[in-house]
């Protein structure tokens, strides 16, 4: 019981830093309609400055990610507007040109990375990396826990964003109707341009606060991107809480899948998981809670 | 002005054929059988993506798969992996067959999305299930070390697929495959049955694939799952490749395979570890300059071209 316990409560907090990523994701995903495949290049991209913070100035990752956040946001924006925006006038016969464009960035980022620090493994060593609470029989790692809450925190600052203030509704706006958006006086690019920069800025933050637990290497964006389009797709494309909520549910049934399964099938999963949602519930979640 | 088209491509056919008589040397034979191999995996992917419309991320399955049929071949039953190049293919296609029923349901980019699944699928459990080696991968002493024998395997091989392709293509199934690309609900209200056409593309891609991934493991002689199902260097790199040459043409994978073969090896010989970087910033200019691709552009510059000249439109292009 109390490995089970641990297993459930380990998921939910690992789903919880999953979810602020894929949460990034949904929001690009919701305005502009294609899938990023170079969220998790963004991710890694934002754990590395976090990781230079750390190393070269001893800064914090929970404070690095401050950092981080703004200079993700920006690349974010300029990756949008002088490239990906190129694509949309562009005629060409397959209309996954977008998606292709993000693979080749995500390329890019990753080999500029690798060029950079190369394939090394890195890893975050902070005072508190290796302390555990106990909660009964159960030990919880200390970094989990702050990241977990940090992770909710942004989530629900996002979400006041999004249903209180005029930018937050202007992206909901676009994303249900970019048109009807236009219409209506709102200046659909550059919402476009900003939900860009925010997607990569919640990466980063998402990145940062995953730093003290994983190892840091150029291709472990590959991951996070596989990660977080499974959270997406299980929560219904371009709904916050739906990934929210997908985040937890992946992250606990890779917990439990590596606990009673065996740790190589852990991936498979979240994956077979990922399948049976897009076929038989294709909304996500979301569509399953509005049948109730 | 047909004549002379037939006359090139003749002189283009002879010149391939004799080019390892005259060309000796191992290096060289050895980037040409690479393009080869990567020139049947596009051309089997254009089928699906290009003609069809149907975008997979998940060609590393097909391709793992006949290269894991070849390979197991030897490693359990002593077998010459050459029967792999027969029992690869069929092995892909069978493969295929329940991925078409699963994804087949999809459309657009949840389709693409499925197929990235089942593509990480298959490389998971190829490094999990019990018979395959696992991450260890599978070593095997090729009988045949001559470049020369590999290179006409290799290019009957890929006259076969493109000559299949092109064959399909211009037959009724591939003005259906167009259609279903270009429209599926108009598609499907002329009475097309979209998901047995879909599934008429997806079986010669996934046999082709097959072949190719099977001629890989005679060749390079060592696979293992993060190799063959990798998604980056394969399922998403051929992509690249069709997209590089010209999505929706006969020869379009065959250059985009050249391109990306030769601009990788000479990226790697004089860029050293900037390699990538150089070819992912190259992939991102082309298919920002050049959306359909070499081949495809050159098409559409000979048609505005032709259009000045006769002052008619040009048809639906195929």
């Amino acid at each position: 019981m109390e490995l089970f316990g641990q297993t459930v409560i380990c998921g939910i907090l690992l789903g919880g830093m999953y979810a602020l990523i894929a949460i990034g994701m949904t929001l690009i995903m919701g305005v502009m309609k294609i899938i990023n495949l170079a969220h998790g290049a963004l991710v890694m991209v934002g754990m590395y400055v976090t990781y230079v913070c750390f190393t070269n100035y001893g800064i914090d990752p929970y404070i690095g990610m401050f950092i981080a956040m703004p200079v993700l946001f920006l690349i974010g924006c300029l990756i949008q507007k002088y490239m990906i925006n190129r694509l949309v006038e562009v005629e060409s016969i397959l209309p996954e040109n977008q998606v292709l464009l993000t693979v080749g960035i995500m390329l890019v980022l990753t080999e500029a990375m690798r060029l950079m620090f190369k394939s090394d493994y890195r890893s975050v060593t902070t005072g508190y990396s290796t302390d555990t609470v106990y909660l009964g029989g159960m030990s919880i790692s200390v970094a989990m826990v702050i990241g977990f809450f940090i992770a909710m925190g942004f989530t629900l600052l996002l979400h006041l964003f999004l249903t209180k203030t005029d930018i937050g509704k202007s992206i909901r706006a676009t994303a249900q109707d970019r048109d009807a958006a236009v219409y209506m006086g709102v200046n659909s690019s550059r919402i476009t341009m900003l939900t860009f920069g925010i997607g990569a800025a919640l990466a980063a933050a998402g990145g940062s606060l995953l730093l003290p637990l994983f190892y840091l290497w150029p291709d472990i964006g590959h991951l996070f991107t596989a990660k977080s389009f499974i959270i997406t797709i299980l929560g219904g494309m371009g709904s916050t809480m739906g990934a929210a909520v997908g985040g937890l549910i992946l992250g606990i049934a890779e917990s439990l899948g590596a606990t009673y399964i065996s740790m190589g099938y852990k991936d498979l999963v979240g994956l077979v998981i990922f399948l049976l949602v897009l076929l038989f519930l294709p909304g996500g979640f979301r569509s399953l809670a509005r049948r109730l | 002005m047909k004549n002379v088209n037939l006359l090139l491509k003749l002189l283009l056919l002879v010149i391939v054929v004799i080019l390892p008589l005259v060309i000796k040397a191992p290096y060289q034979l050895h980037i040409i059988i690479l393009i080869f191999i990567w020139a049947i995996i596009g051309t089997s992917w254009n089928l699906l993506g290009g003609y069809a419309g149907q975008v997979s991320f998940g060609h590393a399955a097909f391709f793992g798969v006949g290269a894991y049929a070849a390979g197991l071949l030897q490693f359990h039953l002593g077998i010459s992996p050459w029967w792999g190049m027969l029992l690869g293919p069929i092995a892909a296609v069978v493969v295929s067959l329940p991925i078409g029923v699963i994804a087949f349901r999809l459309r657009g980019p949840y389709f693409a999305l499925a197929m990235l699944a089942l593509g990480e699928i298959f490389r998971l459990l190829f490094i999990n299930l019990p018979f395959t080696n696992g991450a260890k991968g599978i070593l095997i002493m090729p009988a045949i070390t001559t470049k020369m024998f590999y290179y006409y395997v290799g290019l009957a091989a890929l006259l076969l697929t493109v000559g299949v392709t092109y064959y399909i293509i211009h037959s009724k199934i591939g003005y259906y495959l167009v259609s279903i690309r270009e429209d599926q609900d108009a598609a499907t209200s002329l009475g097309i049955p979209t998901t047995l056409y879909k599934n008429y593309a997806l079986l010669p891609s996934a046999f082709f694939t097959g072949l190719a991934g099977a001629l890989y493991m005679n060749y390079v002689a060592f696979i293992d799952p993060n190799i063959v199902f990798n998604l980056t260097n394969v399922s998403v790199m051929v992509i690249m490749v069709v997209m590089l040459g010209g999505v929706a043409t006969t020869w379009g994978p065959t250059v985009g395979a050249a391109i990306y073969i030769v601009l990788g090896e000479v990226f790697r010989t004089t860029l050293g570890s900037a390699n990538v970087l150089v070819f992912g910033v190259l992939v991102c200019l082309i298919i920002l300059f050049l959306p359909n691709g070499i081949v495809g552009e050159i098409d559409m510059l000979r048609g505005v071209l032709a259009r000045k000249k006769e002052g008619a439109a040009g048809g639906v292009k195929v």
